[in-house]
């Protein structure tokens, strides 16, 4: 209890913590391991706002010569790293209002689903037919079929603890 | 266009941390229930502590293991049945059954099932005759081929949830010569309706005998279906034949086949295999011979995986190890010496432990050459019990206790060698229903959804043609008409998870005490948070990430330190106990389950009773297994204050209620303080 939290090694040895936990938590035979395909969740979890192109950098960087695995002994230095240095830093809430404004070009205060989905799968980083599917089931009012985005903020910013 | 990226990575990241939370839940399922089974090892060795010490008993000791013990019979052999002489009354509006059965029987079975009804004991005892007789000439390994049928459905563990089976029936057309099935096992236990879609099984079974395949699963087993719930959904549903109808599936059990392969070149089996998994010598056993759960626990109880971590686990390991450490020796101690053992020859391999033989039934059974048993129940313990992963090699499945994981080198050379190409296992719940591993050669398949919780997993199914390539259908059944969103999904997951955990701590609150207090010298009550995890992953041993879960679980105080007691809140035991003593009462909360089963098992007619002597001693040698220090006074003050009417029996079902956790949520204030 009597640790000086100040202390930078404390801070390290805190996030290496938390990589840890996230890690373990897709490491299913608990050797260190975890497929490749794991590691975008793993490093959204860990508060991080990477572009598709940063993330898919950041995976060919840590995997085992393209083997679809990624060893803990080098995912935790660049994780690290990457969360010492702010690489991928977080995106303030209020622009994500700001960017559902900009969409709502008739300032009705909602969207609606072909609205979005045009944006979310032509333009940007396109999301595929199943994460949009998605977007809408979890989104979208049950009733009206809007997405209420002021609603959403909260949903999407609230940070569940775990 | 930048408005979307903005959008698309808030809402990447919002779906990961669902993902993240998604996965801590399920760990904490999967780990609670492997320390279930592992639970039921340490069960198995009180059996084994309880035959290795009778002698040393006096007096009562004997008659109450012959309580523990049916007498031997060999699953091969005809039980005296009397179904015709049971009377079916004009007022049962059930099926009524005509053998051979036809398919206008299985219709009556299926809506019957559909509108909750029962079938009448008469009618189960003769289909399980019948069923009895056909599997006796079954082989152990059925050969399939698809150049008589169009294609083959494969289905995986369904655990007595009749929804899924119905389900499946209706989207795939109910069993026939056009849509064979093969079921690979575990049918029973868990759900609410074991006997409903085991009878189904087994009525289309004996109806088309060519197109229904059924698999063994490691629940198909009389000990495993103590703990999971079969036994007692038999005995609830059936007052009068319950015990007539439970011989009989404990002798079909052991007798359904192990393995199926279709057009040689695919294999399904429950589990999976192990590097010394031999098809050839698998087929040429005697599979009812083979006890595999009772064997299986023998050897696993010497090993240190207990999930228990106090000295009893140790004590109780060691005991057990000393007549158990031997597969070739059986577990009487006597045994071990070099001199003929009176009851040594046949017992620890041919039968299930409840039916271990004594002295006079053992003449009947010519004594085996233990190694040659050794190798067989091996050899059905791997199929029915192993998991797959991802690297190579062979080890033994310390998580499940039983079995072993095999890597894809294993695979890869077990279907070389028998010039198969894939091998199609169940026995792992999957969210997706089903998921392929080892490049591919491994398709795990899982008929159960919801099967944690609402919403928890899908199920599926396979289908093959003669193209031999596998086709996917996934389904979950469901309560709700509304599509629940991820979000509910997980929340409603995390929150009985954490239920399950919370109920885990406070059965353990001593030992966890006894673990805060060395690291708050002060007496604070409060600790570091990696103190606290430290805690309960040493005390716990569950494989889950405390670390995070801790917000859920424990307050902090204002210096970011845990307050320890906070994780004993909302929670306390069904019924206020106040002539039971902390120390016992934490005991009864931990080992209900194990006492439950002991006390079912003594309780040969089912009524719910047993009398106060043999409470006392099954639960002195239980203690003295487990080494919990309970004084005697302890125990008959417990035995008597329980025995409300004085007649010198007990209700030990309204007993244990009183030991089920309960989550008093709104209630802070009524904090039980056991240990002050």
């Amino acid at each position: 209890m009597a640790e000086n939290k100040q202390s930078a090694e404390a801070i390290v040895s805190d996030v290496h913590k938390k990589i840890r936990a996230a890690f373990e938590a897709f490491d299913f035979e608990s050797n260190n391991t975890v497929d490749a395909r794991e590691i975008s969740t793993i490093v959204y979890s860990l508060g991080c706002f990477p572009f598709q192109k940063d993330l898919h950098d950041f995976i060919s960087q840590v995997e085992e010569n393209h083997s679809g695995y990624v060893h803990l002994d080098k995912f935790l230095p660049a994780m690290t790293k990457v969360l010492m240095e702010h690489k991928f830093p977080p995106i303030p809430e209020d622009l994500l209002l700001q960017a559902f404004e900009v969409l709502d070009k008739e300032k009705k205060g909602y969207l609606e689903p072909e609205e979005l989905t045009k944006y979310m799968t032509q333009e940007g980083e396109p999301f595929t037919q199943e994460e949009m599917d998605e977007m809408l089931t979890a989104l979208a009012d049950h009733e009206k079929n809007h997405i209420y985005y002021k609603d959403l903020i909260s949903q999407l910013t609230i940070d569940p603890d775990m | 266009m930048k408005a979307a990226v903005l959008i698309q990575r808030w809402y990447r990241r919002y779906v990961a941390r669902l993902e993240m939370r998604r996965r801590y839940t399920w760990n904490i399922f999967q780990s609670i229930e492997y320390a279930g089974e592992q639970d039921q090892l340490q069960l198995s060795s009180f059996f084994s502590f309880m035959l290795d010490n009778f002698t040393q008993l006096n007096g009562n000791g004997p008659d109450l293991i012959s309580q523990l013990l049916d007498p031997v019979v060999d699953p091969w052999l005809d039980r005296e049945t009397c179904y015709n002489l049971i009377p079916v009354p004009e007022s049962y509006t059930g099926p009524r059954l005509s053998f051979p059965l036809s398919v206008s029987d299985t219709n009556a079975l299926l809506s019957a099932f559909k509108e909750q009804q029962t079938l009448h004991a008469r009618y189960v005892l003769q289909l399980l005759y019948e069923t009895k007789k056909l599997l006796k000439q079954m082989p152990n390994i059925i050969h399939l081929s698809t150049s008589y049928t169009k294609e083959i459905t494969i289905c995986g563990d369904l655990h007595g949830r009749l929804d899924d089976l119905l389900l499946i029936f209706y989207k795939n057309g109910l069993p026939s010569a056009e849509t064979p099935y093969v079921f690979n096992g575990d049918f029973v236990d868990r759900g609410k309706k074991s006997i409903e879609v085991v009878i189904l099984l087994f009525a289309y079974l004996l109806l088309y005998p060519d197109y229904m395949h059924l698999n063994r699963g490691n629940h198909e087993d009389h000990i495993m279906n103590l703990r999971y719930g079969f036994t007692k959904e038999v005995m609830q549903k059936y007052k009068t034949h319950g015990r007539e109808i439970l011989q009989l599936f404990q002798d079909i059990f052991s007798l359904l086949p192990v393995a199926t392969v279709i057009d040689g070149k695919i294999l399904i089996v429950h589990g999976g295999i192990s590097d010394q998994t031999d098809l050839d010598f698998l087929s040429s056993i005697e599979r009812h011979k083979v006890g595999g759960n009772k064997q299986m626990r023998s050897t696993d109880s010497s090993r240190p995986s207990s999930s228990r971590n106090s000295a009893a686990s140790i004590s109780s390991s060691s005991s057990s190890s000393s007549s158990s450490s031997s597969l070739c020796s059986p577990r009487t101690p006597s045994c071990l010496s070099p001199r003929p053992c009176p009851f040594s020859p046949s017992m620890p391999y041919t039968v299930n432990v409840l039916q271990v033989p004594f002295l006079d039934s053992l003449s009947s059974v010519p004594p085996p050459s233990p190694p040659q048993h050794e190798r067989e129940w091996k050899q059905v313990v791997d199929i029915l019990w192993s998991d797959p992963k991802t690297q190579d090699g062979c080890s033994p499945n310390t998580f499940r206790g039983g079995g072993c994981y095999f890597g894809p080198d294993v695979t890869q050379r077990l279907l070389l060698q028998h010039g198969l190409q894939l091998l199609i296992r169940s026995h792992e719940c999957k969210q997706e229903g089903y998921e392929l591993c080892h490049g591919g050669q491994v398709i795990t398949i899982f008929s159960a959804s919801n099967y944690y919780e609402e919403g928890s997993n899908r199920g599926a199914y396979i289908k093959l043609g003669r193209e031999l390539v596998p086709r996917f259908y996934q389904y979950q059944v469901s309560r709700t008409t509304r599509k629940l969103t991820l979000t509910q999904r997980v929340r409603a997951a995390e929150g009985s998870a954490l239920r399950a955990l919370k109920e885990k701590l406070f059965a353990h609150r001593s030992e966890l005490l006894a673990g805060f207090q060395q690291y708050d010298l002060n007496n604070t009550g409060s600790v570091s948070v990696s103190e606290w995890a430290q805690v309960l992953e040493s005390v716990l041993r569950l494989d889950v990430p405390w670390r995070t879960l801790r917000p859920h679980l424990t307050r902090l105080a204002p210096d970011g330190s845990v307050e320890y007691q906070s994780c004993f809140e909302d929670m306390g035991p069904g019924i206020p106990l106040p002539q039971v003593t902390p120390n016992l009462a934490e005991t009864l909360f931990r080992y209900r389950t194990d006492i439950e089963i002991i006390f079912n098992i003594i309780d040969k007619d089912h009524s719910g009773l047993i009398s106060t002597e043999e409470f006392r001693h099954t639960w002195r040698l239980f203690s003295a297994h487990l080494g919990v220090d309970i004084d005697d006074r302890a125990i008959d003050d417990l035995a008597r204050s329980i025995d409300f009417n004085k007649d010198g029996s007990i209700d030990f079902t309204e007993f244990l209620e009183a030991f089920r956790v309960v989550h008093k949520l709104d209630n802070k204030d009524q904090q039980l303080n056991g240990k002050t």
